[in-house]
This record gives structure tokens, C-alpha cells and sequence, in this order.
């Protein structure tokens, strides 16, 4: 598109605007991780690294195996469920169908708060189970869905089927056929849903809290609990820097799987045009 | 695309009509209950331990400096969940997760009525001989004749300001609960997050509105809690923060964001440590402005659900061991329940400063209570503990 | 095995339905929208004020006590007005970046936008909400650079959570329209100025039209997430939220809480539906 010159150095300047609002509590916070003092004034009057070690040292490193543990079996759940399911719609026709999307979309738009108590109220009182790993895993698994369903539908949507065809009239079955044509072609969506559910379940908060058994502790769990220790603070700044700076390794997988498709991890496409290969046509059949 | 649009209507309707089944179904019969624990039933015999116990508590009432010599005595680890109100602590409670809890007045009935606690042996509790008299068979612990819990200290919630900001130093609560006082310190204020500071109102009006007639401010009637929730409203606007947290207390009085309020010892000795200038209702006055104050005893109840009840039983003998319990109450600042702790204090006039030896101080301090419907005047017009939240809720706006 | 399970599928499309769907409908509609059925038929029960049991007996007394109370119709409104204002306002600042990420910017400026914008979806909710707390804090930075203009910050209230909430769900408006704006062909584009658009008028009538669904799909996230937040809230003000009350209740009172639960859930139904009548799930 052109634009005048004076737009594109406004857009720019916008732009510019928007990425320091993003970014400045970031960095604040990153100043408070080497802020000498426990209270917290401003500005520092001093900077120092000691919190770091004392990081890595503290409970936080029991809770930051647990979300690991928790994201990975969470997203492998919904990994699978979320990829039945977008199959289901893409390539069938069925009675209900169009009602799948919005029932997999429900516990991510709903508030947290609900889908906890929800799911705590189930556990606790009608099931008669303790809390523990097992239902945090359980209740991320169920808003994670979405996050993997969406993504393989966009690409499902985008693969022709014709594929699909012309290997059943190869001779292969319903199994070969997904097994080796349709499998290996949403392995970036499906790769792109991951992160992005594991992301999602690493950071969640709400609904952990609800469904979380006694003794157990997620990261932000953790967080929580030493959010207002005077002492802990330091030490919680400097655990949420660690996290952010491990994290700029996944994101960057996540947008470089999806890049493959042409678009950044939400991207759903249609008539998109990729670059740097790829089949794809430019209209593409509506399921 | 019209069967389409058939289609969805049809599902949506489907959908909707099974949840509505569903719903009037249970609505109907109930979900079957599951509480499988039986009441009312002590431990006869404290046995083996079982290596851990799960334990629900007040910021500053479970500490490593006397956690650590309990596990390495008894090889029961500790694991405590510190809870900003009595609500929290009930609702952790009827999860039913943990084994014990450290209980205010305005928990304990609550507690007990739902089954969620045991009555303790107290024969299992060697330290409960010397616990000092009047904190034995107290409304609050005790109930249908029955122990159900073993003191653990208690304490006056106290009025604290900045002694930098706020000159000449006050002496009655009308500094955060006079509107035309209070009006001076607009939006430095900190109240306590919970429907129990309606009662701070009450405590107020007893002693300047005396019309009102209020005994006991946990027992109000319509007239009595309609002008304790009116002040509460008008408090509302010259508040700065409403705190649950102890900490976050600590901290917006750190950052002088806060400048006046209730709070507990805990708060006090932490900004005190920290270097900042606040200052409590001096312990010379008897810890209370003049109106007096609402405050707590506090009762450590056992699970009827708990997994390690041998453990718990261990935890409640030594949180009232002499040396632990000088450590707790010097640590957060609160009059011991262990008569023998008094010589054990590391400073030797600690008792006498908190008055942990004079029944009479305390008749002044209006512990947390469970407000009832029956309050024992004879009619029922009490307003109850539902009452008090949805006003708290109505205050707060 | 697979041979034996591909032959009892093949020709068989109901079939493979069936078995596809078994898992993700069973786990969401019985586990899911069974605990909030259970959950909703709560809110028609009440509680005994001491014990905390449920008393089991239909009434409709939480409904009643929401719509006679004046207190709770304030909490709603004043809940679901910021909800609007902070996604109008994360419409507002997301488009122009991502419309510069889509359209403007070089491949390599792109990569590095998306990677920016992705990061604070990764650092932790409550410490960026706990920077703001001290940003906002009296003395904070936010005084500290207001000073020399003679201002103060807006410290905590109200326009604190709506300050907050606007930039912790920017991220979820901004990817949803940078790919709906990525989507919309160049040839349209460039079409619209041939025909003598000037790109004012390409903008507002051929590229909003078409970027609308995808602004409707992060709308569902701003609004979504903070009707429902407590905790925000709680750290950068003193008022209430729909959050906070369901949150409050939920231990002495859980009929009522899930009476109030009810709100939310209606309301975002409803925004769900007519999202979804303007297209926005393709955009998600």
C-alpha cells in the first residue's frame, strides 16, 4: 500500500508508542529484579544480582518443574482432543457441527473464576476426589482445546482434501491416509497449538488456584503465594525475569512454525499467498 | 445454508433443553453427599506419626523458629497455608486437605456446626493443664460442653499511624471512624478487608452513640447494625485501601500510600523493623484507644477429615510448649495462651505489656465472634452471619 | 491392528465421527458444561449462615437479593463498562501496530514485531500486574514522570484496572487482526487506489470491512477476560468486580456466588453468538 510519507513516519511513531507502552513495566520490572533494596522505591538505589542465585535456589525451582510437568501432560491431552475434534468438522458433515466450535471456545471465554469453581465444585463435591495434579491437569487440558483446535482447523481448512483422495484412491486406508499424508502436514499447526497451550497453562492462575490440591505449587501458584512477602519480592522479580528470558526461545519457535504456513500462530487462511513455498491455492474449498 | 441455520438452531435448542433437564434434576433430588466423616469423635490415642501434617494458619503463626525443632522432634513436616481471613481459613477448611487450623472467634462456630472439626481429647494434650483459666471453656472453644480446640494466644487489633504524618497521636478510633476526623487523613486509610470491621463501628457507637443500646457489637439488632453499616458506608469514601493481606498492609504503609488503619502486631513489628516510622496504640494505654477494640483469640481445631491426626495432635501439645509458644507470641506480637511461657519470654516484662495475666483487660477487647440470628436475648432478631457479608459487600460498593 | 480398525471405519463416515468426537465432546459436555450446569443449579439453593451446608430447596431468593441490592447492579455496570472501554481502547492501539506489522513493515521488521509482541504474552500475568502496582503507587514511577508536567498519576481506582487491563490483553488483539489484516490480498489493495482511492478511503471502505471480523475476535478475549478478572482488581484498586464477589462468596455462600456467576456467563454467551454471526471465529 502507498503511503504518504508523513503517514508512514505518524504509523511508525505509533507504533513506536504502542511497543514502549508494552515493554516499559517489562523493564521496570526487570530493574526491581536488581534492586538492591526490598522496599520498593523508586528510583533503585542501587543494583545488584544477588537475587538471581537465591532464585534459582528457592522453592521456586520445585514449582517451576510442576508447571513444566503440568503444561506438557496438558497440552498433550489437548493436543489430542483438540486435534479429533478439528478433524471431525473439517472433513465431515454431521449433525451439530457448527455448535463444536463454539462448545470448545466456551471454557476460554468464560471467566476463569467460573470454570473453576465450576470444575472445583464437580471434583470436590460430586465426585468426592481430592484435588491435586491430576484435576489442574484436567481443568488446563479443557481450556486448552481451543488454542490447538483452532490452529489445526485453519490449516485442515487450507489442505485441500484432494490430497486425502487421490491417497485413497492410492489404496490407502482411513489410517495410512491420515497416518501419512494429513498428519505430516499439520505438523507445524500442530506444533504452533502446542506452544500456545503450553504457554497458556504455564502462566494460568485462576483456575489453578481453584482446582490445585494442598501440597502442590505451579509457578505462578508460587507467585501468588510470595507476591506480597516483603522478603520474597526481590526474589519473585527475579524469578519472572528468568521466565521471560526463557521464554523468548519458544515464542520464536512458535512464529517460525507458523511462518511456514504464511502467517503468525492465530492465522487462519484464505486465499493467503505464502512465501518461500508451500502448496497452496488461492481459493480454497469452504468446509 | 438454510439447513444449516436449521441445523444449529436445532442443536443449540437440544443443548439447552439436556442442561435444563440436568439442572431441575439435581435441583430436585440433590447431589448425594459425600461427607463420609463421622463428628464428634476424639482421638482416644496419639500414635505413630504419620510425616507430615497440613496446617491452615494466621501470617506469622507458623515460623521455621519453631517449625524446624518440632519436625526434627517429631518428623512431622509442616506444611502451612497462610489465610487473610476467617472466610478463607473456613473454606480451605471444608475442603477437607487439611488436618488443622488456627482459628478465630468467628470461624470456630462455623466450624463446628458444619463438621468440618473434632473435639480434642484434651487428656492427648499434656501443655493444656497450664493454659491460663480464662481462655478454657470459652463460647468461642468450647461447645455443647466440649472442647474443640486448644488456645494459642490472643491479641487486640490495634489502631497504627505514621508518626511523621499523623500529629498529635490519637487516642480513640474517631481518627478512622469520624467522619469529620477522619475526613483529614482522605484516602490514607486502611480497613481491614472484612465484614468483621462492621463490628469496629459497633464497638464506636457503643461508646459515643450510647442511644443505641449495643452490648455486644457482634449481637445487633436492625437499628443498631443499620447505624454501624451507615458509618462503615460513609467511612468508605476516605479510604485508601482495603487489606486482606498482611503483607500488603505492611507494604502500602512502607510506601506511605497508607497512613492510618487497623492492624494487627505482625504489621507493626514489621515496619517497625524495617525502619519506618509508625507508631501502635501505645502499650502504656493498654494496647486500645479508648473505646476499646475488637480483637481475637485464637483456637487451634483439628480436622474431622484430617489425614495426619497423629501429627496434629503432636503440632497443637507443642505450639503451647512454653519455649514455642514465648516464641510465637513474641514473634507476632500477641498475649501467650501458656502460663509457663511468661518466664520463657526473651523480654522478662513481655506478660505484663501484652496482659496476658489480667482477665480485666480483656473484658475491654471484643473478640471476633460468629454473629447469630439467636443471640440469646430471647427474640431472634439478631442479624446474621449472611447479614454482615452482604452488608460488607453493600459497604465496600 | 490399524488394518483391522481402518477396515471397520472405511465407508463408515458416521462412524469415524463418532470415534473422532467420543473424546473432545464427552470431556467438554459432560465434564465441562456438566460442572456448570451442577455449578448453575447451585444458584437456585441457599446456605445456612453457620454451617455452611446447603439447604437443597429450590428458591429464587440470590436472584431476588441481585436485583432488589442497588450495590450488585453497580458492580455489573461498572464491570462490564470496563470491559467495553478496555477493548475499545485495545482496538484502537492494536490496529495501527498491526496494521504496520501486516502491511508496512519489511519481512525481517515483521519477524522481529511478531516475536515483540509475542513475549509479554509469556512473562507472568501477576508480576505484570504487580509492576503496575508499583508503577501506580504514590511516589511510584508514574508520579515520578508526571511530576515536571505538574501532574500526579491516576494511583488506584478505577482507571487503574482499566490502564492495566488495556495493556495486559493488547497481545490478544493484536495477533487476531494482524492476521486478518495479513489475509486481505495486496491486489485489493493496490485495486482500491488504482479505481483513485486515496488510502484514506482504501482504509475505511475496503480494508476495515474486511479486518472487522478479526477486531470482533480479540474483542472476545478483552472483553472475556476482564469481565471475569479478581485479581487485577484487587491489586490496583479498591472496587469490586464481578470477580471479586463471586470470589468472596464462593466459601460462606455458594449459591450465591453461582447466582452471580450466572452474569458473566449469560453475558458472554450472548457476545459469543453475535461475535459469531460477524464472522470472528474464523479469526481466533
Amino acid at each position: 500500500m502507498r503511503l504518504s510519507r508523513q503517514s508512514t513516519i505518524l504509523l511508525r511513531v505509533v507504533v513506536g508508542a504502542g511497543l514502549a507502552f508494552i515493554y516499559v513495566p517489562l523493564f521496570v520490572l526487570g530493574i526491581y529484579a536488581f534492586n538492591s533494596s526490598k522496599i520498593l522505591e523508586w528510583p533503585p538505589p542501587s543494583l545488584t544480582l544477588e537475587w538471581f542465585p537465591k532464585a534459582i535456589e528457592s522453592t521456586a525451582k520445585d514449582a517451576f518443574w510442576t508447571s513444566i510437568k503440568v503444561g506438557l501432560v496438558a497440552t498433550a491431552i489437548a493436543l489430542l482432543l483438540g486435534t479429533l475434534a478439528s478433524l471431525a468438522v473439517a472433513r465431515h458433515r454431521f449433525f451439530g457441527r457448527e455448535t463444536i466450535s463454539f462448545l470448545v471456545v466456551l471454557p476460554i471465554a468464560l471467566p476463569g473464576i467460573v470454570t473453576g469453581v465450576a470444575l472445583n465444585n464437580t471434583f470436590t463435591q460430586v465426585l468426592g476426589i481430592d484435588l491435586s495434579l491430576f484435576t489442574v491437569i484436567v481443568a488446563h487440558a479443557t481450556f486448552c482445546i481451543v488454542v490447538v483446535y483452532n490452529n489445526s482447523i485453519a490449516r485442515l481448512r487450507r489442505m485441500s482434501s484432494s490430497f486425502e483422495e487421490a491417497s485413497a484412491d492410492l489404496g490407502a486406508n482411513t489410517w495410512q491416509t491420515f497416518r501419512h499424508v494429513t498428519l505430516p502436514n499439520m505438523r507445524s499447526a500442530l506444533g504452533a497449538g502446542g506452544l500456545l497451550a503450553f504457554g497458556l497453562s504455564f502462566d494460568e492462575i485462576i483456575v489453578t488456584t481453584f482446582t490445585i490440591g494442598a501440597g502442590e505449587q505451579t509457578l505462578p501458584y508460587w507467585i501468588f503465594s510470595n507476591l506480597f512477602r516483603a522478603q520474597e519480592r526481590p526474589i519473585v522479580n527475579a524469578v519472572a525475569v528468568i521466565v521471560v528470558l526463557i521464554s523468548i526461545l519458544p515464542v520464536y519457535l512458535a512464529y517460525r512454525l507458523t511462518r511456514e504456513e504464511g502467517g503468525p500462530a492465530a492465522v487462519r487462511g484464505r486465499g493467503q499467498r505464502v512465501e518461500g513455498g508451500g502448496v497452496e491455492t488461492a481459493a480454497t474449498a469452504a468446509p | 445454508m438454510r439447513t444449516q441455520h436449521a441445523n444449529t438452531a436445532r442443536t443449540a435448542w437440544l443443548i439447552i433443553g439436556g442442561l435444563l433437564a440436568v439442572m431441575l434434576l439435581f435441583a430436585g433430588c440433590g447431589s448425594s453427599d459425600d461427607d463420609s466423616s463421622s463428628s464428634g469423635n476424639e482421638l482416644q490415642k496419639i500414635g505413630k506419626g504419620e510425616g507430615q501434617v497440613n496446617l491452615i494458619s494466621w501470617a506469622g503463626y507458623v515460623e521455621p523458629e519453631w517449625t524446624k525443632p518440632f519436625e526434627k522432634k517429631t518428623g512431622c513436616k509442616v506444611n502451612n497455608k497462610v489465610a487473610g481471613t476467617s472466610d478463607e481459613m473456613v473454606q480451605l477448611m471444608r475442603s477437607g486437605e487439611y488436618d488443622g487450623v488456627s482459628a478465630s472467634g468467628n470461624a470456630t462456630a462455623r466450624l463446628v456446626e458444619g463438621d468440618d472439626v473434632d473435639p480434642v481429647n484434651v487428656d492427648l494434650v499434656p501443655n493444656y493443664k497450664t493454659v491460663f483459666s480464662d481462655l478454657k471453656n470459652q463460647p468461642y472453644n468450647t461447645f455443647d460442653g466440649k472442647p474443640y480446640g486448644i488456645p494459642h494466644g490472643r491479641g487486640a487489633n490495634l489502631l497504627m499511624w505514621n508518626s511523621d504524618s499523623v500529629t498529635p497521636a490519637p487516642k480513640s478510633w474517631n481518627v478512622t471512624l469520624d467522619p469529620s476526623t477522619a475526613s483529614e487523613y482522605k484516602g490514607k486509610i486502611s480497613q481491614y478487608d472484612d465484614p468483621m470491621s462492621i463490628a469496629e463501628a459497633a464497638v464506636y457507637l457503643k461508646a459515643h452513640n450510647p442511644d443505641l443500646g449495643i452490648e455486644d457489637p457482634y449481637e445487633l439488632n436492625d437499628e443498631q447494625f443499620e447505624a454501624a453499616v451507615q458509618l462503615m458506608k460513609e467511612q468508605r469514601s476516605l479510604v485508601g485501601e482495603y487489606w486482606s493481606e498482611a503483607e500488603k498492609q505492611i507494604s502500602s504503609f512502607a510506601s506511605g500510600d497508607s497512613e492510618v488503619g487497623t492492624t494487627w502486631q505482625y504489621q507493626y513489628f514489621a515496619l517497625k523493623g524495617e525502619g519506618k516510622p509508625v507508631a501502635a496504640s501505645p502499650a502504656s494505654q493498654g494496647f486500645l484507644p479508648e473505646e476499646g477494640a475488637t480483637g481475637w483469640s485464637d483456637t487451634w481445631m483439628i480436622s474431622s477429615e484430617a489425614e495426619h491426626p497423629n501429627c496434629m495432635y503432636m503440632w497443637m501439645d507443642w505450639i503451647i510448649e512454653p519455649e514455642a509458644n514465648a516464641q510465637v507470641a513474641e514473634y507476632f506480637g500477641e498475649a501467650p495462651a501458656q502460663e509457663l511461657a511468661c518466664d520463657k519470654t526473651a523480654n522478662p516484662n513481655f506478660c505484663t505489656e501484652y496482659h496476658a495475666e489480667e482477665p480485666n483487660f480483656w473484658k475491654r477487647v471484643y473478640y471476633w465472634k460468629t454473629p447469630l440470628a439467636d443471640c440469646g436475648n430471647g427474640n431472634e432478631d439478631c442479624k446474621d452471619y449472611n447479614d454482615w457479608v452482604q452488608a460488607w459487600t453493600s459497604i465496600k460498593g | 491392528m490399524s488394518h483391522r480398525l481402518a477396515k471397520l471405519f472405511h465407508g463408515r463416515p458416521r462412524l469415524q465421527v463418532g470415534a473422532l468426537l467420543a473424546g473432545p465432546v464427552g470431556w467438554l459436555v459432560v465434564g465441562y458444561l456438566g460442572s456448570l450446569a451442577l455449578l448453575l443449579v447451585a444458584s437456585l439453593w441457599s446456605v445456612n449462615a453457620v454451617s455452611g451446608e446447603l439447604v437443597k430447596s429450590l428458591s429464587f431468593e440470590n436472584f431476588e437479593v441481585l436485583f432488589d441490592e442497588p450495590v450488585y447492579r453497580t458492580i455489573v455496570g461498572r464491570t462490564v463498562l470496563i470491559a467495553a472501554l478496555v477493548t475499545i481502547t485495545d482496538a484502537i492501539l492494536a490496529f495501527p501496530i498491526a496494521f504496520y506489522m501486516a502491511k508496512v513493515a519489511s519481512r525481517r521488521t515483521k519477524a522481529i514485531l511478531v516475536v515483540a509482541v509475542l513475549i509479554p504474552l509469556w512473562s507472568s500475568y501477576l508480576v505484570k500486574v504487580l509492576s503496575w502496582r508499583n508503577m501506580l503507587s504514590g511516589g511510584g514511577l508514574i508520579d515520578w514522570m508526571l511530576e515536571p508536567l505538574g501532574l500526579s498519576g491516576p494511583g488506584y481506582g478505577n482507571t487503574a484496572v482499566w490502564l492495566v487491563m488495556s495493556y495486559l490483553w493488547l497481545p490478544y488483539m493484536i495477533l487476531p487482526i494482524f492476521a486478518g489484516l495479513e489475509r486481505i490480498p495486496n491486489s485489493l489493495i493496490s485495486a482500491s487506489e488504482d479505481l483513485g482511492g486515496k488510502p484514506f478511503t482504501t482504509f475505511r471502505r475496503v480494508i476495515l470491512p474486511l479486518a472487522f471480523p478479526a477486531v470482533v475476535a480479540g474483542s472476545i478475549f478483552t472483553f472475556a477476560l476482564t469481565l471475569g478478572d479478581y485479581i487485577t482488581p484487587r491489586l490496583v484498586s479498591n472496587n469490586q468486580f464481578i470477580g471479586n464477589v463471586v470470589f468472596n462468596n464462593i466459601s460462606n455462600n455458594l449459591p450465591f456466588a453461582a447466582a452471580l456467576a450466572l452474569v458473566p456467563i449469560v453475558v458472554m454467551i450472548g457476545y459469543l453468538l453475535v461475535a459469531r454471526k460477524l464472522g470472528a471465529f474464523e479469526h481466533i
